[in-house]
């Protein structure tokens, strides 16, 4: 222990402004600050402090993210065999299968994405901002498995970039960047993000060279690949509702298994690192709408199946509760979630050209936040000031 | 009882070193300091020369802006030393105290013939005036104001504070003659907060002349400005003043003795304090005065009040006009291998879930003053109005503050909050932001702004 102290702070210098390589300077904190909490003291103000710091509250968020991690992983693999009918693959075939599709994703998600953040941070002279962890974490759950690791990587550099870094960096930004970063590839490479070969495994690949990674097999007889949103009918989806909620179908990486969401979710919850209020009422808003769209024929799907489809309850539990990017009010929250639910379930109900609406809605609900607050805050003002003045 | 105040948030920090009550010792003064620094915004006249006599009770200073609110000397001796910093600004008046103590004579009398003036002339001349805390901002009250009330909390909720039954059990006269003068200064009566577990235990509730209240809650219920924002919040152009029991106690001793009489018990307290209990003395008492409360005072801060707002004093500091604690912490200028990443710390404590001290709601800590972090953008917004008993927003108003915005803070309730409202909010932000003092420049805003 005291060695590897020793060792820092013999190098210490070397990273120090003046030192030779001074110009790394935020890059070694950050390191440091990984290994060791500084030993700064209080200054001004409370001379003693909580313990928990944003490294704490990240790293809980990326543990809330670890069920779904590994869920997806597997996912993809069983996704892949039950494709090309690979009888003979057992777990660790799935699993293996799952990792080499998954994990370049995240080498790219954090590669690009952690560069950016160290060489912004250098540039601005601050310590490196934890935020990017889980982002980083969030986005390889949230794109299609086959999506061109080239194309993620320009994604992740602009929502780095455009969606936090010219507003200031983690805590400053409007959007959530994970999203962001799935948003810039929805709109710009729209073919790698929608239909029904992009979400197993292989597929894509298998339709374009007439191979797969596992040679040899054709696809299956009956093979669809396609979400349960692309054909969202009673008679389609109710003899897969236990596959929907287990999370054995296709979908993006992470966000397929209910279980595991909620898992995190009760992570988050227990914690106090994400809001409860905004993920019942967006749970709320989506089982209003979609009884709604019930009720007047829209879909004969009664409103829960919207809360076991697509990307609902991911976005609901990890996304739309962003603390930075979500309404800051405790009524706001209120008001945010209902509405973000509801658009998501709207516009999947309502809208003939995207299936899904849930990025669509939190990214709006993201940019209306404030002005949600702004409203709460204003009316919160004028009600005590009446109480104030009648007392 | 029946209108009592529930309040939901706050939290008890639990640290360790209460002062156990009894008085270890009793201080003879050797040299004390007079600190215009205790006192916000304030631009003081020095009074005296250095070798120059006092008694306890002559004034030292005065404030430049209203040359009749003075400054006294708390002990009889000789100027020893001013001290002065950067643009030699006025930092300490230090006097070595005789060994004997005489006292300025400002005469023995009856509150109850005294008119608002009289009483108002008498405590300017006693020095006792800068003893009343004016709303908002937490300046020195102005004598030509009338106050629409004045507020005092007869309890404290802050960590390790002084208990005001055990310090002050022989002062309920004195207190009840200070509160019996100062109703007369306001129309709005002297409303007086009583915390509901102890009701019954304390002699605070039998005061008369007093508008009883009653709060339940952890800290900070005990601070007068939660409390006056429950009672009667501060509006615009509204004036209120603010005094301790404490210094009601050394008000009603000038008018029941003739003298300026500040003596106090001083809880002596914190992880590092040794044995820590109650002294008696004086304010400006050095540290040295207390040192068979610590072994050597290398790495150890030494506070004067509590660990939330008090000042750092260093070793060889001197205890504040309004203090009567003192806390002894160690630096926390140390490592801590991968900290955050333990699942475990059972040395620190937090109020977030995301460790696990909620399963030892019983425990004290032995804090000490690291940061445990790097400081970062406001991320977690929810987590400031859990301990604040305030219908606000603080990180809005905080927000506001920094952006120096003056039409927003109003707005959003500086008026009504000091520091020690936001020290909690402080002490819980994971982005280790210094919250205090965001307010404190938020508040030397608009005195320079408004007034």
């Amino acid at each position: 222990m005291s060695g590897l102290r020793n060792f820092v702070d013999k190098i210490k210098p070397t990273f120090e402004k003046g030192g030779k390589l001074g110009f790394l300077h935020s890059t070694f904190d950050a390191f440091e600050t990984f290994l060791f909490v500084p030993n700064t003291v209080t200054r001004k103000g409370a001379h003693v402090r909580d313990c928990v710091d944003l490294k704490r509250v990240m790293i809980m968020v990326v543990l809330a993210l670890v069920p779904a991690m590994l869920f997806g992983i597997w996912n993809v693999g069983y996704q892949h065999k039950l494709a090309f009918g690979l009888v003979d693959w057992g777990f660790w075939n799935i699993v293996l299968y799952g990792l080499v599709k998954v994990l370049p994703l995240y080498i790219v998600a954090y590669l690009v994405g952690l560069g950016i953040e160290f060489v912004s941070a250098q540039i601005q002279g601050h310590e490196v901002n934890e935020g990017y962890l889980v982002s980083g974490m969030l986005i390889p759950l949230i794109v299609p498995v086959d999506v061109p690791l080239w194309m993620l990587a320009i994604a992740v550099a602009f929502a780095v970039i455009i969606g936090k870094e010219v507003f200031g960096g983690t805590g400053m930004n409007i959007w959530n960047p994970a999203l962001l970063t799935r948003a810039f590839l929805f709109f710009s490479y729209p073919s790698k993000m929608s239909g029904s070969t992009v979400w197993t495994g292989g597929v894509e690949r298998f339709v374009n060279e007439g191979v797969a990674f596992q040679a040899g097999n054709g696809l299956v007889d009956g093979f669809s690949g396609a979400t349960p949103l692309a054909d969202a009918t009673l008679a389609n989806l109710q003899p897969k509702l236990w596959d929907m909620i287990v999370g054995t179908i296709p979908g993006s990486v992470g966000e397929t298994s209910v279980i595991a969401i909620l898992l995190g979710a009760i992570l988050l919850i227990w914690t106090g690192v994400a809001s409860w209020k905004i993920m019942v009422s967006s749970v709320l808003g989506g089982l209003a709408i979609g009884y709604l769209g019930y009720a007047v024929g829209a879909t004969d799907l009664p409103g829960y199946y919207q809360l076991v489809m697509g990307g609902f309850l991911f976005g609901t539990v990890f996304m739309a509760t962003d603390p930075v990017t979500s309404a800051q009010t405790e009524c706001g929250k209120w008001i945010y979630g209902f509405l973000v639910g509801a658009l998501a379930v709207t516009v999947r109900l309502w809208n003939p050209g995207y299936p899904e609406g849930m990025m669509l809605a939190i990214l709006l609900m993201n940019t209306f936040a404030p002005l949600i607050d702004h409203y709460v805050i204003e009316g919160s003002i004028k009600r005590r000031a009446k109480k104030v003045k009648i007392a | 009882m029946s209108n009592n105040i529930y309040l939901k948030q706050g939290l008890d920090i639990p640290i360790s070193g209460v002062a156990a009550q009894n008085t270890r010792k009793v201080i003879v003064p050797d040299v004390v300091a007079v600190k215009p620094t205790d006192f916000r915004s304030l631009v003081p006249k020095l009074l005296v020369r250095e070798g120059d006599k006092v008694l306890a009770g002559t004034p030292v200073l005065a404030d430049k802006m209203s040359q009749n609110i003075l400054f006294a000397s708390p002990v009889s001796g000789t100027v020893a030393e001013v001290v002065r910093g950067e643009k030699r600004k006025l930092l300490e008046v230090r006097i070595k105290a005789d060994a004997e103590q005489e006292y300025v004579d400002f005469g023995v009398k009856r509150v109850e013939d005294l008119s608002a003036e009289q009483i108002k002339e008498a405590l300017l001349a006693a020095g006792l005036w800068p003893a009343l805390t004016q709303r908002p901002y937490g300046i020195i009250a102005n004598p030509e104001v009338k106050p629409k009330a004045i507020f005092v909390s007869a309890f404290s909720t802050a960590p390790l504070a002084a208990s005001p039954e055990f310090t002050l059990k022989d002062e309920i006269a004195n207190i009840q003659t200070a509160v019996n003068a100062l109703g007369k200064l306001t129309d709005g009566g002297v409303h007086f907060s009583l915390n509901s577990a102890n009701y019954s235990g304390t002699p605070f509730h039998k005061m008369e002349n007093v508008i009883p209240h009653t709060f339940t809650g952890k800290h900070p219920a005990g601070n007068v400005g939660v409390q006056i924002h429950h009672i009667s919040p501060i509006r615009k152009g509204e004036t209120v003043w603010t005094v301790s029991l404490l210094m009601l106690a050394a008000i009603g001793k000038l008018f029941n003795t003739g003298k300026y009489d500040v003596r106090r018990k001083i809880a002596v307290t914190g992880p590092k304090a040794v044995n820590p209990a109650y002294v008696e003395g004086y304010p400006g008492i050095s540290m040295k005065d207390i040192k068979e409360f610590y072994e050597t005072p290398e790495n150890l801060r030494f506070i004067s009040g509590d660990v939330l707002t008090g000042t750092n004093i260093g070793a060889e500091g001197y205890l504040g006009f309004f203090d009567n604690q003192v806390t002894i912490l160690e630096e926390g200028n140390k490592y801590e291998l991968l900290g955050w990443a333990k699942p475990f710390r059972p040395g620190q404590f937090s109020s977030s879930r995301t460790y696990f001290s909620w399963l030892t709601p019983k425990k004290t800590y032995d804090m000490d003053t690291n940061l445990h972090g790097g400081p970062r953008a406001f991320v977690l917004n929810d987590v400031y109005s859990k301990v604040l008993p305030m219908e606000l927003y603080p990180v809005y108003l905080l927000k506001a503050c920094l952006a120096n915005d003056i039409d927003k803070m109003e707005k959003f309730g500086i008026y009504e909050v000091l520091e020690e409202d936001f020290a909690l909010c402080e002490y819980v932000c994971p982005s280790k932001i210094d919250i205090q003092q965001i307010i404190t420049d938020g508040i030397a805003l608009m005195l320079k702004e408004m007034c």
